[in-house]
């Protein structure tokens, strides 16, 4: 009914955006990797050499390169890469699951907050203050402690305990975005407050969700990751990276490979988001500069 | 400045609370209470259950046991540990400040290596220099820090046979006994945010080498090195420092897993014992402590930030 001023320039905003990003090395090559690993991980059984919880009890602490085992094998025989590539499996999913989490609760309530204001807002900030109060990992620490550690409960409460982040930035979006001439006039014209919430601010304060979550994968990884290291996350034999690390950590001078791959895995991965998110800053928003 | 301050208290009231209040349910409401771990050792008969049960309180409604356990609180006593029978608040006070002393070290690490690499970067920017500073930035953000700790282990600890790996050193024992413990936890617990803060002080240099009083600095025909350092770190660093102070919260995270590693018997070390025990009264003392701590921090960081720079106060 009403066109939004903002969505003509968008196109040619979003097209100069995607140009820019393109031609952004570093997020080019980093989508390049995460592209390859997310392959990987969704034709794991097939791209693996081995059955990756398959022992091999005759030929433990395999060096890499021998009999086929490219990375080595573990202190059971089991094969290190056929394992990382069934843990880039673990550690997307959760990546995207504790994401998606975050940023539905987030926006939801960000959302709410900004445009209501008042007494809405005001609950809603304090909640995100106390949940700011918690250190990230020791709130999810706690609660897995208590619930049980299982890749289920790793992925609700980091989801739940990193939603604020998005809450906040989400709202500063929508309070300026809230006295916008097209948004008045949608308000003149009698829609009603979801509609003009969901169908015109949404859409415009999508963008630095959009940059979070990229950040906010790379971060749910190493969380979950550390939490496995702890062994408050996905239990073994599962190969998740967290858990290859600290299963590794016994035979730290016999096989010291045993920790290295997983940690380098887990680097390649968090890097590649950052420099994905680093590029989608930089082309969304063209105030920073870098 | 002193109602800035004030405001900042009134608002950390209902934080307060809600941060009791989300502890005190955590443990209440989790699966399998209290009463079913301590007698778990012993025989167990109904009614030594219930007479546990009364003792403690647990069979009042839980309003009643969240007032209770914040009248608690409020004198100090954060309940007994059900694995050593001690007071938690004993454990608590014998561990937290090897817990400040390693994020603190951890802090001042992250700003001993970060600021000289800022300038650096920024002094020669574009230029080999500069992105190695941001590569090796990079890779600090993107590494676990718990596997950075294991190669270190591996490296200085036990091929090189440099520093010891395990434990907190006395002063006793000399100063070197004492900083040799130090320094492998702490540089791996300071290296994602010195990573953080090399790329953020590189940045804010940037901005800041655009400015009028730095080109007419420049133009008066100071030295390059005197104007980056007398003119532009001083107003640089505000941020930095700022930045610094916000993200002691994921120091203290990070303090969890690093204490683990080289068993440095702090808060976190303390808090993954009780829950490898689910040890519940352990468990909430020390995340009320981090989380108390963090919010304090927080605080003084930003009521800190409003007098250095006195525009913040208004917004």
């Amino acid at each position: 009914m009403f066109n939004d001023p903002a969505k003509s320039q968008f196109g040619s905003l979003r097209s100069r955006a995607a140009r820019q990003f393109l031609r952004n090395p570093l997020a080019m090559s980093g989508l390049l990797i995460i592209s390859l690993l997310a392959l990987a991980a969704l034709f794991a059984p097939w791209v693996a050499p081995f059955d990756p919880l398959e022992l091999d009890l005759i030929n433990p602490y395999q060096s890499p390169g021998i009999e086929g085992h490219l990375l080595g094998t573990d202190n059971f025989g089991r094969d290190i890469l056929s394992r990382l590539i069934h843990g880039s499996r673990i550690s997307l999913f959760i990546g995207i699951v504790v994401v998606s989490i975050a940023s539905l609760i987030g926006t939801l309530l960000g959302i709410v907050a900004g445009y209501y204001g008042g007494l809405v807002d005001n609950a809603i900030m304090r909640l995100v203050e106390i949940f700011y109060a918690f250190p990230f990992l020791i709130l999810a620490i706690a609660v897995i402690a208590l619930f049980g550690p299982s890749i289920f409960n790793v992925m609700w409460v980091l989801g739940l305990v990193s939603w604020p982040l998005y809450a906040r930035v989400v709202r500063a979006q929508v309070l300026s975005l809230r006295e916008a001439e097209y948004v008045e006039a949608a308000r003149a014209a009698g829609m009603n407050n979801w509609r003009i919430m969901f169908k015109h601010i949404l859409p415009n304060s999508l963008t630095p969700v959009l940059v979070m979550a990229t950040f906010g994968i790379p971060e749910a990884i190493l969380a979950s990751a550390a939490l496995g290291f702890l062994g408050l996350g996905v239990q073994p034999p599962t190969p998740e990276w967290g858990v290859m690390i600290s299963e590794g950590k016994d035979f730290i001078r016999r096989a010291p490979y045993l920790i290295t791959w997983p940690g380098i895995a887990i680097m390649i991965v968090v890097m590649s988001f950052n420099f994905v998110g680093d590029g989608l800053r930089d082309a969304l928003d063209p105030k920073q500069t870098n | 400045m002193f109602p800035y301050v004030l405001r900042r208290l009134a608002a950390s009231i209902p934080v307060l609370l809600g941060i009791s209040f989300i502890t005190f349910t955590l443990v209440t409401f989790a699966p399998g209470d209290a009463i079913s771990l301590m007698l778990s050792r012993d025989t167990t008969n109904a009614e030594n259950v219930q007479l546990l049960r009364a003792e403690l309180g647990l069979d009042n409604p839980w309003y009643v046991q969240y007032y209770d356990d914040m009248r608690g609180l409020a004198r100090g006593d954060f309940g007994t540990s059900i694995n050593s029978q001690q007071p938690v608040m004993a454990q608590i006070k014998q561990r937290f400040p090897n817990t400040l002393l390693l994020t603190f070290s951890a802090m001042l690490v992250a700003l001993f290596l970060a600021i000289p690499m800022g300038l650096l970067s920024a002094a020669r920017r574009n230029r080999p220099a500069d992105y190695g500073a941001m590569f090796l930035s990079m890779l600090g953000v993107a590494m676990p820090n718990f596997w950075l700790g294991l190669m270190l282990i591996l490296l200085f600890g036990l091929e090189l046979r440099w520093l010891p790996i395990r434990g907190i050193g006395s002063l006793e024992e000399g100063i070197w006994d004492f900083v040799s413990h130090l320094i492998l936890p702490a540089v791996t617990l300071g290296t994602a945010l010195a990573a953080l803060l090399t790329r953020l002080t590189r940045n804010a240099l940037l901005d800041v080498l655009s400015e009028d009083y730095v080109r007419t600095a420049r133009a008066k025909g100071l030295r390059s090195l005197f104007v980056l350092l007398k003119h532009a770190l001083r107003n640089a660093i505000i941020p930095v420092v700022t930045t610094a102070g916000l993200q002691f919260g994921s120091l203290l995270g990070g303090a969890v897993i690093i204490e683990t590693i080289f068993s440095w018997p702090g808060l976190g070390l303390l808090s993954i014992t009780a829950i490898r025990q689910r040890d519940l009264p352990v468990i909430q003392g020390t995340v009320l402590v981090f989380a108390l701590c963090f919010m304090l921090v927080t605080l003084l960081v930003d009521i800190l930030y409003s007098v250095i720079d006195p525009r913040i106060r208004y917004v």
